[in-house]
C-alpha cells in the first residue's frame, strides 16, 4: 500500500511538472508572430505520416535511419508495457495483462527484441559521437552542453533498457524458482541469456526484480521532465511541426502584406489599405518571427544535416543553419524567463540579432534550401535567416555595400547591373 | 541574328497575340555569356515555328535578388511595374531563360495580381522533345560524349524540376553522368539568395570551386547548366582549374541549339 502510494505521487508529480514546463514552451511559441498554416489540413496530415511517423527523410542516410527506426519503433512500442507498469503500481498488481496469454507472451518477446535492438543503436550512437567523432556532431554551435545533452539521452536510454531487461531477467528466475508472487507469465527471448548474471537468493531477486522495476518507470517519468530542457523534444514536436510545415515549393519565399500595402499607395494615391499592419519590418529578435520558426527552435534535435548540407558552412563559412535554430531557441527561452521574472513588458536590452546570431552568418547564406531539405522533420532555417535580413535592409539599411549597390541598380536600372534599360533588348543584334 | 526576334509591342501593333512570352531577365540581357544562351533560346523557338515575343526595353528586374536580399519594398515595386506590364498584354503563359525568373513569376507574382503559366526553358525544351517537334539532328554529334547536370537551387529544390534538363539531355544519346550531389541533394553554385553580386563572407573556399571540382571528379566532357547564375560561377570554376580546353560549360538551351545546328 504504501508502494503504491509512493508510486501514484511520483507519477502525478512527473504529469503535473510536465505540463507545467510544456505549457511555458507552448507560451513562448505563441510569443511568435501570427501565421495561418491551417489550410489544407488532408495534405497537412499526409505530410506528418508521410515525414514524421513514416521517417521518409531519414532514409537519404541510410545507417543512421536504420539505428533510429529501431530506437524509434522501440520507444512507441516498449511504451505500451509502461500501460502496464502504471495499472501494476497504481494497483499493487504484478503483471496484470498477463491473462492475455500467447498474446502477452508475444508482446514481452517484442518489447525485449526492441529493448535489445535500441540498446544496440544507442550504443553505436555513442560511439559515432565519441570515439569515431562523426563530423556532423562538431561545430562552432556544439558547446558542451549540447554534447552532454545528446550523451545523457543515449545513456539514459541505454539504462532504461538495461533495467527492462534485468528485471524481465529477475522476474523470469523468479518464475522459475516458483516464487509466490511471480505466476508463469511472458516469453523473454533476449533475458533469457541474462538469468545466469543474477544470485540466486529468492529475495536478492526479488530486490533486483523490483529495484530495475523502480529504475525503469521513475527513469521514464524523469525522462518526460528532462524533455523541455533537452533537444530530445523533438520526439513529440516532430508531428505537430511536420503539420504545419510549409506546403508551398521551397523557392517560395512569402510576400509581405504590410509592404503590399505601402507600394500599392504609392502606386496609385486612391489606394486605401484595408487594415494596418504592426510597424517593425523582418525580425530584429525572436518574438518577430513566427510561431511555426518558435516552434520549429524548439523541435531541433541538432542533428546537424542542414549545417552538413549548407554550401556557405561546407566552404568555412561562419553560417550554420543548426546554429541559427539553436540560437533562435535560446534567445526565445531567454525572453520566456524574462517574463516570468519581471514581467512581460521587460526588455533586456538584448536581441537576436547581433547578440546570438551575427550579421556576417545572415548574408553568407545563398538561400539554395539545402538545410530545409536536409531536415528530417521540415524544420525551415531560411526564413529565419530571410526575416533577419529583411530587418537589417528595411529597417537599418544595413546591407553589405555590393548589396546596396545592386539594390541601387535595380532602383535606378530596373536590373541589378549598371546598364541602361534602353540597352535591354541589344542582345537581339548579336549572333 | 538570322531572323528578327518580335516584341510584344510589335505584334499588339499588328493586333496579334503570342502563344508564349520569352521572358529573358537581366542576365540574360546584359550578361555577354547569358547573351548567347538567350539567343539560342530564340533560334529554338523560331526552329519550331511557335509563335512567341520578347518584352524587349519593356521588361526589368523581376525584383528576385532584392527580396532574396531583405529589400522587400523594391520586389514588390518591381513586380507590381511588371505585373502591371504582362497584364495589359494579356499575358497567359510565359517561358523563362533563368530559375530566378522562373520562381519569382510562377509563385510570388500570383499573390500580387499575376498569375501566369510559367515554365522553364528547359521544360520547355523537354516539352517540345515529348511533342515530335524537337529533336536532336542536324548539328553536333553528343553521342557518348559525358555530360554531367548541375541543378540550379531554384530549379531543382525550389520547384522540384529535375527530369526536364535531363530528358532534354537524353535526346542526345550521351553518357549522363550524375555528380555524388545532385536533383534534391545538389550544391548551390554559390551565386544564389543575392551572392551573385557580392563577395563571399570569409571562409576556407569559394563555394563555386567546392562545386566544379566535385563535377570534374565526373570526369565530364561537357558540364550542363540551366541558369545564367550558375553559368557563370561554374565558367570561373573552370577557368580558375584551368580546363577550359577539355571541359566545357554548356546552357541544355545551347547544347539544344548546337545539336539541331541552330
Amino acid at each position: 500500500m504504501v508502494a503504491q502510494i509512493i508510486f501514484l505521487v511520483i507519477t502525478l508529480a512527473a504529469i503535473v511538472l510536465f505540463t507545467f514546463n510544456s505549457r511555458k514552451i507552448i507560451r513562448n511559441i505563441r510569443l511568435g508572430r501570427p501565421v495561418d498554416r491551417n489550410d489544407q489540413p488532408q495534405k497537412r496530415l499526409l505530410t506528418m505520416l508521410r515525414v514524421a511517423f513514416g521517417q521518409s527523410k531519414m532514409v537519404v542516410r541510410p545507417i543512421p535511419a536504420f539505428l533510429h527506426f529501431f530506437v524509434y519503433i522501440g520507444f512507441v512500442i516498449i511504451n505500451i508495457e509502461v500501460v502496464e507498469i502504471m495499472i501494476d503500481g497504481l494497483f499493487g498488481t504484478h503483471r496484470i495483462f498477463h491473462g492475455l496469454g500467447g498474446l502477452y507472451d508475444f508482446l514481452i518477446a517484442s518489447f525485449e527484441i526492441l529493448a535489445l535492438t535500441v540498446w544496440v543503436a544507442c550504443v553505436i550512437f555513442l560511439i559515432r559521437r565519441n570515439v569515431l567523432k562523426l563530423k556532423r556532431f562538431s561545430g562552432v554551435e556544439m558547446t558542451s552542453w549540447p554534447k552532454s545533452d545528446a550523451n545523457y539521452i543515449l545513456i539514459t536510454e541505454i539504462l532504461l533498457m538495461t533495467a527492462f531487461l534485468m528485471m524481465n531477467a529477475a522476474d523470469l528466475k523468479l518464475q522459475v524458482l516458483g516464487s509466490a508472487h511471480y505466476t508463469s507469465a511472458g516469453a523473454f527471448p533476449i533475458s533469457q541469456y541474462l538469468i545466469n548474471l543474477l544470485p540466486s537468493s529468492e529475495s536478492t531477486l526479488v530486490a533486483v526484480e523490483r529495484g530495475c522495476w523502480w529504475f525503469h518507470i521513475i527513469g521514464i517519468l524523469a525522462f518526460l521532465n528532462y524533455l523541455p530542457y533537452s533537444k530530445h523534444f523533438h520526439i513529440l514536436f516532430a508531428f505537430p511541426n511536420t503539420y504545419f510545415s510549409n506546403l508551398e515549393p521551397k523557392g517560395e519565399f512569402t510576400n509581405m502584406a504590410s509592404v503590399t500595402n505601402e507600394v500599392k499607395a504609392m502606386l496609385d494615391p486612391s489606394f486605401v489599405p484595408a487594415e494596418a499592419e504592426p510597424g517593425k519590418f523582418g525580425a530584429k529578435d525572436a518574438t518577430d518571427l513566427s510561431w511555426v520558426n518558435l516552434m520549429n527552435a524548439y523541435t531541433c534535435t541538432e542533428c546537424g544535416r542542414c549545417t552538413d548540407s549548407c554550401p556557405a558552412n561546407i566552404t568555412g563559412k561562419l553560417l550554420s543553419p543548426r546554429k541559427i535554430m539553436m540560437d533562435t531557441r535560446d534567445r526565445i527561452t531567454e525572453i520566456g524567463k524574462n517574463i516570468d521574472k519581471h514581467g512581460a513588458d521587460h526588455q533586456d536590452g538584448k536581441s537576436l540579432l547581433d547578440d546570438y546570431i551575427t550579421r556576417e552568418e545572415i548574408w553568407a547564406c545563398t538561400s539554395c534550401n539545402a538545410c530545409v531539405q536536409a531536415c528530417p522533420v521540415n524544420i525551415d532555417p531560411l526564413q529565419i535567416i530571410m526575416e533577419l535580413r529583411r530587418f537589417a535592409v528595411m529597417e537599418e539599411s544595413q546591407a553589405p555595400g555590393s548589396i546596396n549597390n545592386m539594390l541601387g541598380n535595380i532602383e535606378n536600372n530596373q536590373a541589378p547591373w549598371k546598364y541602361s534599360p534602353a540597352d535591354r533588348f541589344n542582345w537581339a543584334e548579336g549572333n | 541574328m538570322e531572323f528578327k526576334v518580335p516584341t510584344m509591342a510589335e505584334l499588339l501593333a499588328a493586333g496579334e497575340e503570342p502563344e508564349i512570352l520569352f521572358w529573358v531577365g537581366c542576365a540574360g540581357s546584359y550578361d555577354e555569356r547569358a547573351q548567347k544562351i538567350t539567343r539560342d533560346i530564340c533560334k529554338i523557338l523560331h526552329h519550331v515555328g511557335m509563335k512567341y515575343a520578347v518584352l524587349g526595353t519593356e521588361e526589368s528586374c523581376t525584383g528576385d535578388p532584392a527580396k532574396r536580399a531583405g529589400n522587400e519594398f523594391l520586389f514588390q515595386m518591381q513586380a507590381m511595374t511588371n505585373i502591371e506590364v504582362l497584364n495589359a498584354y494579356n499575358i497567359k503563359k510565359i517561358v523563362t531563360g533563368c530559375p530566378h525568373c522562373f520562381n519569382t513569376i510562377k509563385n510570388e507574382y500570383p499573390g500580387l495580381g499575376g498569375s501566369y503559366e510559367v515554365i522553364h526553358h528547359t521544360q520547355l525544351i523537354q516539352d517540345l522533345i515529348n511533342e515530335g517537334k524537337l529533336k536532336a539532328e542536324g548539328g553536333e554529334s553528343f553521342k557518348g560524349k559525358k555530360i554531367t547536370f548541375h541543378d540550379p537551387c531554384y530549379l531543382g529544390r525550389g520547384n522540384g524540376v529535375y527530369e526536364a534538363p535531363r530528358k532534354a539531355l537524353e535526346v542526345l544519346d550521351a553518357q549522363l553522368v550524375e555528380m555524388k550531389r545532385c536533383k534534391s541533394n545538389g550544391l548551390c553554385c554559390g551565386a544564389g539568395g543575392a551572392q551573385m553580386f557580392k563577395e563571399p563572407e570569409k571562409g576556407k573556399k569559394d563555394v563555386n570551386v567546392e562545386r566544379i571540382e566535385e563535377a570534374l571528379e565526373t570526369n565530364p566532357q561537357v558540364i550542363a547548366a540551366g541558369c545564367p547564375f550558375c553559368m557563370t560561377m561554374l565558367s570561373d570554376g573552370i577557368k580558375l582549374k584551368d580546363k577550359e580546353q577539355e571541359v566545357k560549360v554548356l546552357d541544355i538551351a545551347e547544347i539544344t541549339a548546337r545539336a539541331n545546328g541552330l
